[in-house]
């Protein structure tokens, strides 16, 4: 105690109780700062795993430095740029498999065929996030739907989603053979990403349009009419009036003409 | 050279003069009458067994409805509402729905075929010709009704006492008139709801009853949350339905908002994007909006359908009824399908604290035309 109370004049005894003070606020910040809401840890290996990874099966279309390619022709664009897309849209365009691509076309369909791993999808996004900052992939908790609250979420999706989407989910068409996909059966992840990054022609709708309760809303939305019974029997896609339209046209109709022919016909 | 042709083309081919037959007029001065066809007799007319045979089919259709109404009331008491059911090519469905369907349509349907299967296999099948006659009535019998008209006509004194005449046919003409006027009432000019049409809430408030408010600017709000938007929160490539401040309820409680709330959403409704400013093409939707946000019309200028179908990276807006496409980098310009005229765009700016306000109402009516509309 003495000796540090001499000391405490010394030239250096500044400098030390800044570098203690700096410490100190470093270790309480990492304490108590709230944590971005990611499902693994970004570190050199993993950038260097993804970099590797986007190398061999990404950049003949985005470009080496995932800084988007153009062909010649004109201003089309072989693949867009992903510099600022974020580890959320690799993680949406991979993980339900639209990415990479096969064929060039107006539409990256959904595949049942996933071609990487979790482990190489986070790499990847790893990679893409650390060129420019973007959104995160979303914790579990932000989109368990048990947590979200399904009548609010249905009062927000048939107002954001729903004129493409369809009322349940089901998806429908767009201009020029693009189309807005069925919802069924996809992650509650998936469905926060592509809401959070808006993938190809879908609007983006960020925290500032649609916050993060409003989107687990949506999700739990989605979730109770996909896990609703059809205690009617078949829902005929749920594409409403259409679909139900041309079933009782071709069957209800085609019952009664058959009833007609039969009662017209002479008894043998 | 017909010929050339022809074998140029292959012998196979068909010209078009050939092929024609010309005909010589040989139809019979009458044709001779060809009867009636042949009366077949049926099975259940020539042997019992056949007879016997349908019967038992008659019976088993009647049979089988009342099993049906068997079946119906004892799904319908034993079957509980929660149970369900897989059917192939059908799917999950409610085990009560599918008893009571199944079974009812076997009630009506053994009733009926049951019915009609007795009337075709065992009910007399005699075949009748009836004869045409002419249709005129004997000249007494015309007489007759003149006859019986006219005293009747006198029994009744109509034409002792005209005033019941006179006043029998001025209530009959009259009473057309209730039918009448409020169809060609409707058409009046003082009815007329083009005032009504062409106003919005963005006019200053509440528009049903026609008459204008005074301008205000409002803020944009978000539906259904109902919370203003600020302009740094809509980034490139979002897009969000918006309708005018004081028009929305809460959307926890439902109180508040406009009195003729689904009037006045009908009319209010606005789509707000944000655009690359280099990629707007018209100078006035650059300057209608702010920073390359601008706010259009939600209502398709064709029949008045909801335009939300928005593509961030082509901008093409569709409306999924009818599928007019409206350009949004060019003033939302119809690029395909059945609506006329473009949206009409909303001016906007920002207030003092940043929010979007509207700078001005639409400068013209929104939605489809109607017949006052220039």
């Amino acid at each position: 105690m003495n000796a540090l109370a001499a000391r405490r004049r010394h030239p250096a005894a500044i400098a030390i109780l800044i570098m203690l003070g700096l410490i100190l606020t470093g270790a309480l910040y990492a304490a108590v700062a709230p944590r971005p809401a990611d499902a693994g840890t970004a570190s050199a290996d993993t950038v260097e795993m993804g970099r590797g990874l986007f190398l061999a099966n990404c950049a003949s279309c985005h470009g080496t430095n995932a800084e988007g390619l153009k062909l010649g022709d004109g201003d089309r664009v072989a693949g867009p740029t992903l510099v600022g897309v974020g580890k959320a849209a690799v993680d949406f365009q991979m993980g339900t498999g639209r990415m990479p691509m096969t064929v060039p076309g107006v539409q990256a369909p959904r595949m049942d065929e996933i071609k990487f791993t979790e482990k190489e999808i986070s790499a990847i996004g790893d990679y893409i996030a650390s060129l420019a900052p973007g959104p995160n992939v979303p914790s579990e908790e932000a989109v368990d739907p048990t947590k979200g609250d399904a009548a609010r979420g249905g009062s927000l999706f048939r107002v954001n989603c729903a004129m493409c989407h369809n009322s349940a989910g089901a998806g429908g068409a767009l201009t020029r053979g693009k189309y807005a996909p069925s919802l069924s059966g996809v992650i509650p992840r998936h469905i926060y990403e592509a809401m959070e990054t808006g993938p190809q022609n879908m609007p983006v709708f960020s925290d500032r349009n649609l916050s993060a309760t409003d989107k687990r809303d949506i999700i739990a939305f989605l979730k109770t009419v996909e896990n609703q019974p059809s205690p009617g029997g078949m829902t005929l896609g749920s594409l409403g009036p259409v679909a139900e339209g041309l079933f009782a046209w071709v069957f209800a109709l085609g019952l009664l003409v058959a009833c007609a022919i039969w009662l017209g016909k002479k008894a043998a | 050279m017909n010929e050339q042709d022809s074998t140029e083309f292959g012998a196979t081919a068909v010209r078009l003069d050939q092929g024609h037959i010309e005909g010589h007029g040989g139809i019979p001065e009458r044709f001779a009458n060809p009867g009636l066809p042949a009366h077949t007799p049926r099975m259940a007319d020539l042997s019992d067994a056949g007879a016997k045979r349908a019967e038992r089919q008659v019976v088993a259709l009647f049979t089988l409805s009342i099993l049906g109404t068997v079946a119906f009331l004892a799904s319908y008491f034993l079957i509980g509402l929660d149970r369900t059911i897989f059917i192939p090519g059908i799917g999950e469905m409610g085990a009560s729905n599918a008893a009571l369907g199944v079974s009812m349509a076997l009630t009506l349907l053994g009733i009926g075929f049951g019915a009609v299967h007795w009337a075709k296999t065992l009910m007399p099948d005699e075949e009748v010709v009836e004869m045409r006659h002419p249709l005129r009535s004997s000249d007494e019998a015309r007489q007759a009704v003149v006859t019986t008209l006219t005293d009747g006509g006198e029994a009744s004194q109509i034409t002792r006492r005209p005033m019941i005449k006179y006043t029998l046919g001025g209530a009959l003409g009259l009473m057309a008139l209730p039918v009448i006027v409020p169809v060609v009432g409707g058409l009046a000019p003082w009815r007329s709801p083009a005032e009504e049409l062409s106003l919005t809430f963005w006019d200053g408030g509440e528009s049903t009853g026609g008459h204008a408010p005074t301008f205000k600017a409002m803020r944009l709000m978000r539906d259904p949350q109902n919370t203003p938007i600020k302009a740094e929160d809509v980034t490139i490539g979002s897009v969000f339905h918006v309708m005018p401040e004081g028009l929305l309820p809460d959307l926890e409680t439902g109180e508040g908002g406009a009195k003729h709330q689904l009037e006045e959403k009908a009319k209010a409704a606005v789509l707000l994007m944000r655009l690359n400013p280099d990629d707007i093409k018209s100078q006035k939707e650059r300057d209608w909006g702010y920073q390359g946000i601008v706010a259009y019309s939600k209502i398709c200028t064709h029949v008045g359908c909801p335009v939300g179908l928005y593509e961030q990276q082509t901008h093409h807006l569709l409306c999924p009824c009818h599928q007019s496409t409206f350009d949004v980098t060019d003033d939302c310009k119809v690029i395909f399908g059945p609506a006329k005229r473009a949206l009409p765009q909303l001016p906007i700016t920002v207030d003092a604290e940043g929010y979007l306000v509207s700078k001005a109402p639409f400068a013209e009516p929104i939605g489809p035309s109607f017949w006052e509309r220039d």
